[in-house]
């Protein structure tokens, strides 16, 4: 083995350990919050491999906050934002790529700006127009802010764009009008890319905090994030036997489904063009 | 037998309507964070009172935390439709006073029966219920702090394990026996330890109040976080880690400090007698629980929630609601609510009930909360509250972190306190 | 004439329910903040009026808005380059087909699904002093105990820590979207000219990861002003105010003090803030939005 070689070798396996290293860490709380989900409080704070192991705490945390209605009210919540999200992201990004119309440019430009100025930080006017609105505490008031999404439509009107003319040509000769050309041309092409934004609404809904936090106020209308966070505030302290089987409850629909799809996942990202 | 079934529904729905027309219905905004235990007793009490009085309904809200309750009450409030009656933080008075969202109590009870039964309250807890001569708040969940003490731990340093500090000194004498050091000098079991992250000047008011101060004035207008006395409870906070080396430095958390108790990593904690039960449940040692030490005089602040009934309902509502508080804070309920919930019973007579007295004998710590009442004060409550809190807050935690001295840090929260208050010292 | 007139109207009217939505909840909100910044919050006894730059006065000479303010430029200066860093590093680690290429996928992009708010209690605990993971591991070495939330000195850089573990996942995938489609003929010109992985990465795989990168950038920077869920749970902004960032402060002000017109400045510092760095960034970004 040349001197080089060996090197080479020895940069690999570092690299190698180095990736690891921060796989470990990167799921060091999720590894935690399972040993401690499943095991008596005693072993929260120490890890026995013989410790007994246990579905207590997941009884105790079900049993302490309403959690179904959280879920409802979050899956609620994160399939009324995309199902609209969609259907407006669609509309706008096709106007963008295919329509030719007076203010285009500025339209765009418009629409950019909450790329940066997202929803987030414009809390406390946008709560004063959901009290005049009236729906203050409701499961709409947490969506609606969020329903026309400048990334999605950005993301639409790049993938539409690259749809080749004479596709739509063809289509437009046959008869079809603009909306037919949409629905049965651009949107079965950019199928990738509504399955990786899809993702990324899904889950930005379902763990979004600081909106619904100021928004709600009740178990009727509070997603699963601010269920969580009233539950684990409480005077006692913190009981992180009941607070980890609690974020397993939260977070299992999105860990199933992206175990189950992170392939296709990140597929999605690659044929979406989202670099 | 179409007949008898129409005959019967038409019955009913007279009844029905008649039962409408006396029915005072009152909605009862409840904070509880969670569902579980405290909601069944809630709902049981709210359907035993309706029982005894088939006038009234009582329709508990559940609102979540403190915090959320009084957001959604104002808002509420605010839109023209509040709750009749809500159970928020006592500091919580002067913010509904200013927002004219509640009624006083004391307007309302008028009878000589109605004022007997304001009387019948610990007046540790009416301190923070009244300002400008006038009840606002009625007391229902309130509480105080303690010192528990793992009682291994004292027989480990030799200490008797039944005798907790009495003083400030014995408090750092003992915890200075208690604060074991491995070989390398590090601290494997701090002597004591008092939170002091979230709110700190809860924790603090027991500093103070031991060294026989106030904060503030009862009308909620000035606060005295300047004082020499002040300063010197400050000073004697930080020296726990700074100078007799028996508490973690820094900023201890709230959450953690009863793990931290159960972790065997203290071997005194300051906390709220709302932790009772869960110390009882999760200590896997002999615990004791006591009032915390004197300086000057003994001392600790009162804090919970107090019911309060919102000035935008009719007044039928707000003497139903009344007649409802007065029914759920009878000696018999508060006792069994006490007992229920670990909050300190609020009226003398509950604890005179043989089902307390009962509760006492099988478990005498129950009763520490109870006996340090006579030496309890209000708790830190100004107009703006949150605010001036914050400003004395960030001084406490700027001082035990060592960024301020204890004199500068109480003096800058003054000024900022002043800044605060200033419209409304007029 | 007339087909690109009603080309026109059917432009504005595909468009028309998206804008509709963003003129709603992002144009006239900012545009309302600017209003209401010049005003005073409404009490009972006295309604809003117009102050002028009271609001802003009272900004410039807030001590916890400045700090807050700081805190933010290192949470930025810390969250932004770690995890556009880490998360090259983790895509070319997972492109380079390592053995448990999957494991190691799903281990770094974990923090995305997971809820912060959860999480953050989690996190408390490994920064708890003594029994906490962090510090199990460090007794280990024999370290002194340290109390890493309950310091100024060491809270903001955890807060940062959570942070990037948070992004860190996130952002690899679209670098490995990036990378996949990188020609493999580029790896097999390289190891003939007999350059070195270093040298392939600088110079051919680093500048085609430019768009992404700048793509990476704006959301790590729209995040450095936007993430303080964890700051709920681990510190709630102490201790004195060492881990308060600018959208928490906000918090504070508008829903917990009800000051909305002080809240309506503050508002006003991040749309400011955010608006410059769009500007700036479009700039860069120009080319990129067209180039295809």
């Amino acid at each position: 083995m040349t001197r080089t070689a060996r090197g080479a070798a020895f940069a690999e396996g570092l690299e190698t350990a180095g990736a690891w290293l921060l796989a470990v860490l990167w799921i060091l709380p999720l590894a935690y919050a399972a040993w401690t989900a499943f095991h008596p409080p005693e072993f929260s704070t120490r890890f026995a491999l013989d410790a007994p192991l246990t579905l207590q705490n997941f009884a105790n945390a079900w049993a302490a906050a309403p959690f179904a209605r959280y879920f409802v009210n979050t899956v609620a919540l994160a399939a009324m934002v995309l199902a609209v999200q969609l259907v407006l992201g669609t509309l706008a990004g096709y106007a963008f790529a295919r329509y030719e119309f007076a203010g285009r440019e500025i339209a765009f430009w418009l629409v950019l700006v909450q790329l940066m100025i997202t929803p987030d930080i414009l809390v406390v006017e946008n709560y004063r127009t959901m009290s005049g609105l009236g729906i203050v505490d409701t499961v709409p008031a947490i969506g609606l802010p969020y329903m026309a999404s400048a990334f999605g439509i950005f993301l639409l009107r790049q993938t539409f764009k690259t749809v080749p003319r004479e596709l739509d040509e063809a289509a437009r000769v046959e008869g079809a009008g603009g909306l037919a050309t949409l629905w049965k041309v651009y949107v079965p092409l950019a199928k990738p890319v509504y399955i990786a934004w899809g993702l990324v609404s899904v889950s930005f809904q379902w763990n979004n905090f600081l909106w619904p936090l100021v928004i709600t106020n009740s178990v009727e209308s509070r997603p699963l994030t601010v269920g969580l966070q009233v539950f684990s505030s409480t005077d006692q302290g913190i009981d992180w036997s009941i607070i980890c089987a609690a974020t397993l409850i939260t977070a299992a629909p999105l860990l199933v489904a992206f175990l189950l799809f992170q392939r296709q996942f990140v597929q999605s990202f690659m044929r979406a063009g989202i670099r | 037998m179409r007949r008898i079934v129409r005959a019967l529904a038409v019955a009913a729905a007279l009844a029905a309507g008649a039962a409408q027309a006396q029915t005072a219905e009152i909605s009862f905004y409840y904070p509880v964070a969670v569902g579980g235990p405290i909601t069944k007793i809630i709902d049981g009490l709210a359907a035993d009172f309706q029982k005894e009085n088939p006038g009234i309904k009582v329709t508990p809200i559940y609102a979540g935390t403190y915090q959320e309750t009084i957001v959604k009450a104002l808002t509420a409030h605010k839109s023209g439709s509040p709750p009749v009656t809500s159970v928020l933080l006592s500091t919580d008075m002067f913010t509904l006073i200013d927002e004219d969202a509640v009624i006083a109590v004391s307007d309302l009870a008028n009878s000589a029966e109605d004022q007997a039964w304001l009387k019948g309250f610990y007046p540790a807890f009416m301190y923070n219920s009244q300002t400008g001569g006038k009840v606002w708040g009625v007391p229902f969940q309130r509480s105080t702090i303690v010192l528990y003490w793992n009682k291994e731990a004292f027989k480990e340093a030799g200490l008797d394990p039944n005798r907790p500090p009495a003083t400030w000194a014995e408090m750092v004498e003992y915890a200075q026996k208690l604060t074991k050091r491995d070989a390398a000098g590090n601290v494997t079991q701090w002597g004591v330890q008092v939170p002091s992250s979230g709110f700190p000047y809860w924790l603090f008011q027991g500093f103070t109040t031991q060294n026989g101060v106030e904060l503030m004035n009862p009308a909620g207008t000035e606060t005295y976080f300047d004082k020499p006395e002040v300063v010197e409870a400050l000073q004697f906070w930080v020296d726990l880690s700074r100078k007799h080396r028996v508490m973690a430095p820094g900023v201890i958390e709230w959450g953690t400090t009863p793990r931290d108790f159960f972790e065997r990593k203290t071997a005194m904690m300051w906390t709220t007698t709302g932790n009772l039960t869960n110390v009882r449940n999760n200590a896997k040692f002999d615990f004791g629980v006591a009032m915390l030490p004197a300086n000057k005089r003994r001392g600790s602040p009162t804090g919970g929630g107090n019911f309060y009934i919102f000035k935008k309902s009719t007044p039928e509502q707000q003497q139903a609601a009344l007649k409802f508080i007065r029914w759920i804070t009878a000696p018999q309920r508060a006792a069994q609510w006490g007992i229920d919930t670990g909050y300190v019973a609020v009226t003398p007579a509950a604890w005179e009930t043989p089902v307390m007295k009962k509760h006492v004998e099988g478990f005498p710590a129950a009763a520490v909360a109870r006996d340090q009442l006579q030496y309890a004060v209000a708790e830190l409550s100004t107009h703006e509250n949150q605010r001036v809190t914050k400003a004395l807050n960030d001084g406490l935690q700027a001082a035990l972190t060592g960024a301020k001295a204890p004199a500068d840090a109480l003096r800058d929260a003054q000024r900022e306190a002043e800044r605060i208050l200033r419209p409304f010292r007029r | 004439m007339t087909t690109r007139f009603s080309a026109g109207i059917h432009g504005w009217l595909l468009l028309l329910p998206a804008a509709a939505l963003l003129a709603a909840f992002t144009h006239f909100p900012a545009v309302a903040t600017l209003v209401q910044s010049f005003r005073s919050s409404p009490k009972p006894n006295r309604p809003a009026a117009f102050v002028g730059l009271d609001n802003y006065r009272t900004l410039v000479e807030d001590p916890v808005f400045w700090q807050s303010a700081w805190n933010n430029v290192w949470y930025a200066l810390g969250t932004i380059p770690l995890s556009i860093a880490l998360a090259l590093a983790m895509a070319l680690a997972v492109n380079r087909g390592l053995r448990g290429r999957a494991f190691l996928r799903m281990a770094y992009f974990t923090p995305t699904v997971l809820p912060m708010i959860a999480v953050a209690n989690i996190w408390l605990f490994f920064f708890t002093p003594q029994y906490g993971l962090l510090e199990q591991v460090t007794g280990l070495f024999g370290a002194p105990s340290h109390n890493w939330l309950g310091s100024p000195s060491t809270a903001l850089a955890c807060v940062i820590a959570v942070a990037v573990w948070k992004e860190a996942g996130f952002f690899m995938i679209f670098y490995l979207a990036a990378l996949q489609q990188i020609p493999p003929v580029y790896a097999e010109a390289a190891a003939i000219e007999g350059a070195s992985r270093w040298t392939y990465f600088r110079r051919i795989v680093f500048p085609l990861l430019m768009p992404t990168t700048l793509f990476v950038l704006v959301n790590a920077v729209i995040n450095s002003f936007r993430l303080v869920d964890h700051i709920f749970v681990m510190t709630r902004g102490g201790p004195d105010n060492a881990t308060s960032l600018v959208l928490f402060y906000l918090y504070e002000v508008g829903f917990k003090f009800w000051d909305t017109a002080y809240a309506a400045a503050l508002t006003m510092v991040l749309l400011v803030v955010l608006g410059g760095i769009a500007i700036a960034q479009f700039g860069l970004l120009e080319r990129r939005i067209h180039y295809r």
